[in-house]
C-alpha cells in the first residue's frame, strides 16, 4: 500500500477536478464587506462618524485575506474553499466587537483611549503570517508524524510552563496559564493544544492496531487489555495536573476530550470512549471534592442567580445581556454588552448575542459548524491515517472548544475559562488558531488533490498506518 | 476510520445544536424575564443615557438632567425641591418613577412616538437621541402660596383655572426632597426612602388627588345644586331645626356646637348655605330623595371613577347610602362620601364657569428636545353640571358664605370671592379635616381653589379659608387684578 500510489501530492490526474479557488476568493469578499459594514456600524452609532482609520482598516483587513488566499492558491490549490472565508468571517466579526468594547470603555471613562481592536489586528496580520508559512513549510502534513515526539515534548513543555514559573509571571485572574514577558501575555496552552493533536495523530496511527485488537469481552464489551490503558491514562493523569497545577478547566477538559475522540476514532472501539467518560467522570468527581474553585464553577453553574452579586455575577450579566439582546439584537452599538466583566476574550459571544441578537449568535455557532465539519469532511476523504487523524484531532479540537466556551458563556455548560476561537481577544489563541487552520488548509488540499490515474482506491482502514509509520 | 469519523461529526452536530437550543431558550424563552430582572441595569443604563426632558413650570426647569462624569450619564435634579413633589414624583435608580416622571415617561425618555420620527433623524444625524419637555399649567406664585398656607399641617391645595381646567396650582404636605430619591447614590436613596417610610404621615402620597376624604359641608353646594334644578329657589324656604331626629333611629344630627338655625327653626335655603345649617341640608336631602342628590354629585363627577391629569386620580363618590338616616348624614357630607381635594376645586371650578366643567388637565405642551411643540392640551368641555341659571344662583349662595357667614376668612379685598366651608368629622378621638373650597372674583371667575387640611381641628372657615384666600390672591395679584 506504501508509496506513490497512495502519495496525496501526486500529480493531478488527467481529469479536471474543480479547486473552488474562485468561490474562496468570493467567499473571501464577503467576509471583507461584512467586516467592513459592521465596523462602520459600530461607528455611526457610537460616535456618528467613521473613524479617521478606517479606510487603512479595510485596506489591511483586505489585504490580510488576500496575502491568505494567494497563499492557499500557490500552495495549496486543492484546499477546501469554506475553511478560510469561515475563519475570515469570524476574525472579522471579533475585530468588530472588539473595536465596539474599545469604544464602550472610552465611553465610561474618556480620558483612556482602548486600543485592544488594533493590537488584535496586529494578533491576525502575525496569525495570517504564521498560515502562509504553515503551507510554505509544511509542504506534506505527514512530515508532521517525523516530529511527533519532539512536538510531544515541545507540547507538554509549553502546557508545563506557566505552572513552574513564579505566579507573578504566569497567574492572571487566579488561572496559572500565562507566560508573561516583556509586556506581552502568551497563552501557551493554545500551542500545547495542537502539538499535542499533532502528536496523539502520529501516536495513535502508529498504536492503534493494539490498542484496537488486543482486548478481552466484558460483559458484552470489548475493553482493552489493562497495560494498553497506559496512554489514556496518562492523559488523564496530564489533563489532571493541569487542573490542580493551573486551576485550568478549560485546558484540563479540552485535551483529555480532544485525546478520547482522538483514540475512538484510530481504533474505532467505542469502548474507549466509555472508559474516557468514566475516567471523566472519576476526574470531575474527585477535583469537585478537591478543589474549591471547582465546586464554585459548578454551583454557580447550577443556579447562576444565587450568586448574581458574587461568583455567578459575569453569567448572570452575560445572561442579562443575551436576554435583552432577543431575537434580533440591540444593534452593533446599541447595547450594552461592557456590563458583562472581560467581554472581549472569555464572554465575547455574549457580545455578539446581546447587538446581534439570537440570529447573530446562532449565525456564529453555525459558522463554527461550517468550519468543523469541513474539517471532519477533509478528515474522511484524505486518504493517509496520519493526515486523517490529524485532521479530525484538529477538528475536533475546534468544535470541542467552541461547545465548552458557549456553553460556559450560555449556562449550558459550567464555566472553563478558555477562548472562543478566532473571535476572542487575545493573540495566543488567535495565532495558533491560525496555525491550526493551516493544517487544516494543508491536508484538504491533499485530500482533494486528485490522484495520479493508477492511483488504488483509499487504502482499508486497517491497513492505513503502514504507509505513515515512517521513522 | 470512516465510520468513527461520521460520528463523530454526528455527534459535533448534536452537540452545537444543544448550544442553538439553548440560546434559543435563552433568548426567546427567557427573554422577557432576563431583560426586566432587577439586576440586568441595561435598560435603566440606557434610559440614563439618553438625556432625559425637562419638566418646566412658567419657563423654569423644575426637572432637568444634568449630565455626570458617573457611570449613569445623566443625574436628576430638582431645584425647586419640595415644591413640586408631588407634581414631578421622582426618579429613582431603586425605586422607579413617580408622578409626572412616571405618567410622562414615555415622552420624557424619548420613546414617546411623537418623537419617532426626530428619533429616525437623529438616526442619520447622529444626534444623541433626547427626550422631550413637559411644560406644565401650574403657576409658580399659586404654587408657593399654596405650599406656604399648608407649612406646617398635612393637608393639599388644588388650584383650577375654572374656564380651562388648567391646574394652576397642586400642593401636598408633608412632602420630601426628590432629588434624595434621584441621586445616584443607592445606598443613600434607600437611607432617604426608609426615613419617608418611617414618617407619621408619608410624604410621598400626594394628598391631593391620590386620596380621599370626608368632604363634610362642602358637600352641600351638591345637594343645593340639586334642590336649585328641582324648582328650589334661594329664597325658598326650608325646614331647620335645631336638632333633627334620624329615621328609624334614636340618634339626632344637630347643628354645629348644637346650635339653631335660626328662631323660627326654617330659614331660607340660602341663609342655610350661608351659616352651613346641617339640620336645613339633612332634611332637604331627604326631601330630595337619594335619586337626585346621587344625580347631582354624579352631574359634578363623584362617580367614583379614576381619571387621569395625567396624573392619576383617585375617585370621588358619595358611597353606599342605605337607608334614609344614611342619604341625611350624605347630604352634609358624613356618612361614606369622600372626594379628593381636586374634586373638590372641580366643583368650585364648575360653579363658577356657568355649570360647565372643563376636564382638569396640568400639561399644557410638550414639547421634543428641540423646543417645537409636538402636542398642545386644548381646554375640553367634560360634564355639563348644572345650568347657567342654577350656576349663578349657586354663585350668590356661596358669596354669601364668604361675605355674610362661614367663610368670611377668604374675602379678599376689592374682590368677590364665592366659597363653602367643610368640617368633616373623622372620629371622636381626631381633629376633624377642614375644608374650603371657592372660586374668585366672582362676578368673573379666574381661579378656582380647594384647600383641605387633615386632622388639623378648628374648622373650615379658620383654617382653610385663610389659605385659599392667600392662594387666590397670589394668582390675582400676578393677573393685575389684586
Amino acid at each position: 500500500m506504501a508509496g506513490p500510489s497512495t502519495d496525496p501530492r501526486a500529480p493531478a490526474a488527467g481529469t479536471a477536478v474543480p479547486k473552488r479557488r474562485g468561490t474562496e476568493a468570493a467567499l473571501l469578499g464577503f467576509a471583507v464587506l461584512i467586516t467592513v459594514v459592521a465596523q462602520s456600524i459600530v461607528d455611526l452609532t457610537i460616535t456618528g462618524s467613521l473613524r479617521p482609520e478606517m479606510a487603512a482598516f479595510s485596506a489591511w483587513i483586505t489585504a490580510l485575506w488576500v496575502v491568505a488566499h494567494l497563499a492557499v492558491r500557490k500552495w495549496a490549490p486543492y484546499a477546501d474553499p469554506l475553511l478560510l472565508p469561515a475563519v475570515a468571517l469570524l476574525v472579522g466579526l471579533g475585530l468588530t466587537v472588539i473595536h465596539r468594547l474599545d469604544l464602550a470603555s472610552e465611553q465610561v471613562d474618556s480620558t483612556v483611549t482602548r486600543e485592544d481592536a488594533p493590537v488584535q489586528l496586529v494578533w491576525a496580520t502575525l496569525g495570517v503570517a504564521l498560515f502562509v508559512g504553515v503551507l510554505v513549510i509544511v509542504r506534506d502534513h505527514r512530515t508532521l508524524s517525523r516530529y511527533a515526539y519532539t512536538l510531544a515534548l515541545i507540547g507538554m513543555a509549553l502546557l508545563a510552563l506557566p505552572a513552574l514559573l513564579p505566579s507573578s509571571l504566569s497567574e492572571v485572574n487566579g488561572a496559572k496559564i500565562w507566560i508573561r514577558v516583556a509586556g506581552f501575555s502568551i497563552q501557551p496552552g493554545e500551542f500545547a493544544k495542537i502539538c499535542l493533536v499533532v502528536f496523539f495523530a502520529a501516536y495513535l496511527v502508529d498504536k492503534r492496531d493494539v490498542l484496537a485488537l488486543a482486548s478481552r469481552k466484558v460483559a458484552g464489551l470489548e475493553l482493552p487489555r489493562g497495560r494498553d490503558l497506559g496512554p489514556v491514562l496518562l492523559a488523564w493523569v496530564l489533563s489532571i495536573l493541569v487542573l490542580v497545577f493551573e486551576r485550568d478547566l478549560g485546558s484540563s477538559l479540552l485535551l483529555f476530550g480532544i485525546f478520547v475522540v482522538m483514540l475512538y476514532v484510530a481504533t474505532e472501539r467505542s469502548s474507549w470512549l466509555l472508559i474516557g467518560v468514566g475516567l471523566f467522570a472519576v476526574g470531575a468527581l474527585v477535583a469537585y471534592q478537591l478543589f474549591g474553585h471547582v465546586q464554585q464553577r459548578v454551583d454557580t453553574w447550577l443556579d447562576p442567580f444565587a450568586y448574581r452579586d458574587g461568583a455567578g455575577y459575569q453569567l448572570v450579566q452575560s445572561l442579562f445581556g443575551l436576554g435583552t439582546g432577543g431575537l434580533f439584537g440591540a444593534g452593533l452599538g446599541g447595547g450594552r454588552p461592557d456590563q458583562v466583566p472581560v467581554a472581549k476574550s472569555d464572554f465575547i459571544a455574549a457580545a455578539v448575542g446581546e447587538e446581534l441578537g439570537l440570529f447573530g449568535l446562532v449565525a456564529v455557532i453555525v459558522l463554527y459548524l461550517v468550519l468543523v465539519e469541513r474539517g471532519l469532511r477533509t478528515s474522511l476523504i484524505v486518504r493517509d491515517a496520519f493526515g486523517k487523524l490529524l485532521a479530525a484531532g484538529l477538528a475536533f479540537a475546534v468544535a470541542w472548544q467552541v461547545f465548552v466556551v458557549l456553553g460556559g458563556v450560555t449556562g449550558l455548560l459550567p464555566l472553563t475559562g478558555l477562548t472562543t476561537p478566532f473571535l476572542a481577544y487575545g493573540g495566543s489563541s488567535l495565532v495558533a488558531n491560525f496555525v491550526l487552520v493551516a493544517l487544516l488548509v494543508r491536508i484538504s488540499d491533499a485530500a482533494r488533490r486528485p490522484a495520479t490515474p493508477h492511483a488504488a482506491p483509499p487504502p482499508r482502514l486497517g491497513e492505513a498506518p503502514t504507509e505513515v509509520v515512517q521513522q | 476510520m470512516n465510520a468513527p469519523l461520521r460520528r463523530v461529526a454526528i455527534s459535533v452536530l448534536v452537540l452545537f445544536t444543544l448550544l442553538i437550543v439553548n440560546v434559543n431558550y435563552i433568548q426567546v424563552v427567557r427573554a422577557e424575564k432576563l431583560r426586566n430582572d432587577r439586576g440586568n441595569t441595561r435598560v435603566l443604563a440606557e434610559e440614563y443615557d439618553r438625556e432625559r426632558g425637562s419638566i418646566v413650570v412658567a419657563g423654569k426647569e423644575i426637572a432637568l438632567s444634568v449630565p455626570t462624569d458617573d457611570r449613569l450619564t445623566y443625574l436628576r435634579q430638582y431645584p425647586d425641591g419640595e415644591l413640586y413633589a408631588g407634581v414631578t414624583g421622582y426618579y429613582s435608580v431603586v425605586y422607579g418613577n413617580a408622578g409626572l416622571e412616571r405618567a410622562e415617561n414615555d415622552l420624557l425618555a424619548g420613546s414617546d412616538p411623537r418623537l419617532v420620527f426626530r428619533r429616525l433623524a437623529d438616526l442619520f444625524t447622529g444626534r444623541d437621541p433626547a427626550g422631550g419637555n413637559v411644560e406644565l399649567t401650574l403657576d409658580p406664585a399659586v404654587q408657593q402660596a399654596a405650599m406656604s398656607g399648608l407649612e406646617g399641617v398635612t393637608g393639599a391645595v388644588v388650584a383650577l383655572d375654572p374656564s380651562t381646567g388648567a391646574i394652576l396650582g397642586m400642593a401636598s404636605t408633608p412632602s420630601y426632597d426628590p432629588n434624595q430619591l434621584s441621586s445616584h447614590d443607592p445606598q443613600a436613596i434607600r437611607a432617604y426612602w426608609d426615613q419617608l417610610s418611617a414618617a407619621d404621615r408619608d410624604p410621598r402620597l400626594n394628598r391631593a388627588i391620590s386620596d380621599n376624604f370626608p368632604p363634610g359641608s362642602l358637600f352641600k353646594v351638591i345637594v343645593s345644586a340639586a334642590a336649585l334644578e328641582d324648582g328650589y329657589t334661594p329664597e325658598t324656604v326650608i325646614p331647620a331645626p335645631q336638632e333633627l331626629p334620624l329615621p328609624n333611629s334614636s340618634r339626632v344630627i344637630p347643628n354645629f356646637n348644637g346650635s339653631a338655625c335660626s328662631s323660627s327653626g326654617e330659614q331660607s335655603l340660602i341663609d342655610a348655605l350661608t351659616i352651613s345649617c346641617n339640620t336645613a341640608f339633612a332634611q332637604l336631602g331627604m326631601d330630595l330623595g337619594e335619586d337626585r342628590v346621587r344625580e347631582m354629585a354624579e352631574a359634578f363627577g363623584m362617580d367614583g371613577e379614576t381619571f387621569d391629569i395625567p396624573l392619576q386620580v383617585e375617585g370621588s363618590s358619595i358611597g353606599e347610602v342605605e337607608d334614609e338616616a344614611a342619604l341625611a348624614q350624605t347630604s352634609i357630607g358624613q356618612r361614606d362620601v369622600r372626594m379628593t381635594p381636586l374634586q373638590a376645586a372641580l366643583v368650585a371650578a364648575t360653579v363658577a364657569n356657568d355649570g360647565v366643567q372643563m376636564r382638569p388637565y396640568l400639561v399644557d405642551q410638550v414639547q421634543a428636545p428641540d423646543l417645537t411643540v409636538i402636542d398642545s392640551t386644548q381646554p375640553e368641555e367634560w360634564r355639563d353640571a348644572v345650568s347657567a341659571d342654577v350656576a349663578n344662583q349657586l354663585t350668590e349662595m356661596m358669596k354669601s358664605v364668604v361675605d355674610n357667614g362661614s367663610g368670611r376668612a377668604a374675602r379678599i379685598p376689592g374682590v368677590e370671592v364665592a366659597g363653602k366651608t367643610g368640617t368633616a368629622q373623622v372620629s371622636a378621638d381626631v381633629p376633624d379635616h377642614t375644608w374650603f373650597m371657592g372660586f374668585a372674583p366672582a362676578d368673573d371667575p379666574k381661579i378656582a381653589v380647594a384647600v383641605f387640611v387633615a386632622n388639623g381641628g378648628g374648622t373650615g372657615g379658620e383654617r382653610s379659608a385663610p389659605i385659599a384666600r392667600q392662594v387666590m390672591e397670589a394668582y390675582l395679584d400676578g393677573q393685575g387684578e389684586g
